[in-house]
């Protein structure tokens, strides 16, 4: 694989901001009640990413050293104004319900760490790669999250009814529990463990191991 | 040291930096300036006209709206203030709130009459008439109040009787998705719709109940489901009719506005 192709695809499944870095699922929490909003915040995201990685990494070699913090919020908060001045302007009707989590992508965990940790070091074009990546990494997840999430909680997928719910006259009792921002929490630690199963590198190795009894230890030995 | 550290090169890239960003942002803001505006007043005409049942595929929001009239109305007197042109009557959110924190255009609540928590009541509102040949069909109230999180706009569509509800329509309000936020969901909005706001003796009586209404109750015309598992935004709807629909709120300029279309319906039989 050439360098570019990796470094694109390797934050999707290899290396997914979310599910083994475990960055930015704050927005993954808040946004992914529908499919539409989701997807115009995964477009902010990742523009805003792929933009921030690039401008940090053409200007890397004059960023002075303990200033660097402070250049990459200016450049990721003005992109990030950026987003939502057009966002307001051409889709009213979202921006009311997502427009303080665009704000928020200036917090985003996975924008400042890809501008620090790859963009300071690597050249404009592997730079926009990563942040097109890791942008499409974050989206994936926060899609399936947000498909489940709608079908189950409000029996449609991009506002068009699917299951016919009961208040609507229908056959499906809306699960409240999906529509609540925790169930991503949930959603999040399921899509982690198929991840995990599935690429089995990813799996942590434990901190400690918990001690056993004396007469089991001995016996676990043999055992295993 | 690294070239990069010294102190006028920090300030250099510093300075240069966020006067870029500065020009750029300023250059979009303006730019899209009135594309934003245009899109709001867009969303709340298109409130306004759904809120009496009158949005349609069809036509256009500009073509529908040509049939709106609009009046700024006195609170304290209930007529009519020429003096102010509509057109120009805007404010930020909500039309008249600019209003409202203006000490010499508004009056200061008390906690015990401030049930929707408004904190101050403007005088100057504008209200939308909706009329065919000359002939009131319905008027369109702003109203707003505290729900669970903040407050709720939205716009109240009334019959010419002033006392049938057409509709209740929201454009702002930052409410739980699901469960508060389902005061968006057509099928509550259309509950709505033939509800009496007061008794045959004038006694105020429109509310959102806790639980379904039971359509042999006496008291049903005047009842709306509640939200289920929203019950603070449930009462924060009651309330906030109650409020607008009061003395402190539309109730002179109702009262006037009944003589006037009971004037006119007296000339056209």
């Amino acid at each position: 694989m050439s360098k570019g192709r990796e470094v694109l695809l390797n934050p999707i499944f290899n290396d997914n901001p979310i599910a083994l870095q475990i960055l930015g699922i704050c927005s993954a929490l808040a946004v992914t009640t529908n499919l539409y909003p989701t997807l115009l915040m995964c477009l902010a995201l990742t523009s805003v990413l792929c933009l921030s990685n690039l401008f940090v990494s053409i200007i890397r070699n004059h960023i002075p050293t303990n200033v660097r913090m402070i250049v990459q919020i200016t450049l990721i908060a003005s992109l990030v104004v950026l987003v939502d001045e057009i966002l307001k302007a051409y889709d009213y009707e979202t921006s009311k319900t997502i427009g303080v989590f665009v704000a928020l992508i200036v917090t985003n965990c996975i924008v400042m760490g890809r501008a620090e940790a790859y963009a300071m070091q690597n050249g404009p074009w592997l730079s926009f790669l990563d942040g097109l990546g890791n942008g499409l990494g974050y989206s994936l997840i926060l899609i399936i999250v947000a498909a489940i999430r709608e079908l189950f909680g409000s029996g449609t997928l991009f506002g068009y009814e699917i299951l016919i719910l009961t208040q609507n006259g229908g056959w499906y009792l809306g699960n409240n529990y999906m529509v609540l921002s925790s169930s991503s929490f949930i959603l999040i630690g399921l899509l982690i463990w198929l991840l995990r199963s599935w690429k089995v590198e990813q799996i942590e190795e434990p901190e400690f191991q918990t001690a056993r009894n004396n007469l089991e230890t001995k016996e676990a030995g043999t055992r295993v | 040291m690294n070239k990069n550290d010294t102190l006028v090169k920090t300030l250099f890239v510093g300075i240069s930096l966020c006067l870029v960003c500065s020009i750029i942002i300023s250059l979009t803001a303006v730019g899209l300036r009135d594309q934003q505006k245009l899109l709001k007043l867009k969303d709340q005409q298109s409130k306004i006209l759904s809120s009496a049942g009158l949005l349609t595929e069809q036509k256009s929001i500009d073509e529908l709206f040509i049939t709106i009239e609009e009046r700024v109305i006195n609170l304290e007197t209930g007529e009519y203030v020429d003096s102010i042109d509509p057109k120009t009557f805007n404010g930020k959110k909500f039309e008249s709130e600019d209003y409202s924190k203006d000490l010499t255009t508004s009056i200061q609540l008390k906690s015990d009459i401030d049930i929707s928590s408004l904190k101050r009541r403007e005088n100057f509102i504008k209200v939308y008439l909706y009329k065919e040949d000359n002939n009131i069909r319905a008027v369109i109230l702003p109203v707003r109040g505290l729900g669970l999180w903040g407050t709720l706009y939205g716009y109240l569509a009334i019959e010419p009787d002033l006392n049938t509800i057409i509709g209740l329509e929201y454009f702002s309000h930052k409410e739980t998705p699901g469960l508060g936020a389902e005061v968006d969901n057509p099928r509550w909005k259309t509950k709505w719709r033939g509800k009496k706001i007061r008794s045959s003796t004038g006694e105020f009586k429109i509310e959102v109940i806790k639980g379904l209404v039971s359509p042999e109750s006496p008291e049903s015309k005047y009842q709306v489901d509640g939200l289920s598992g929203a019950t603070i935004t449930s009462r924060g709807v009651s309330n906030m009719l109650a409020f607008w629909l009061g003395e402190l709120g539309y109730e002179k300029f109702l009262n006037k506005l009944k003589v006037e279309i009971e004037k006119e319906e007296a000339l056209n039989v």
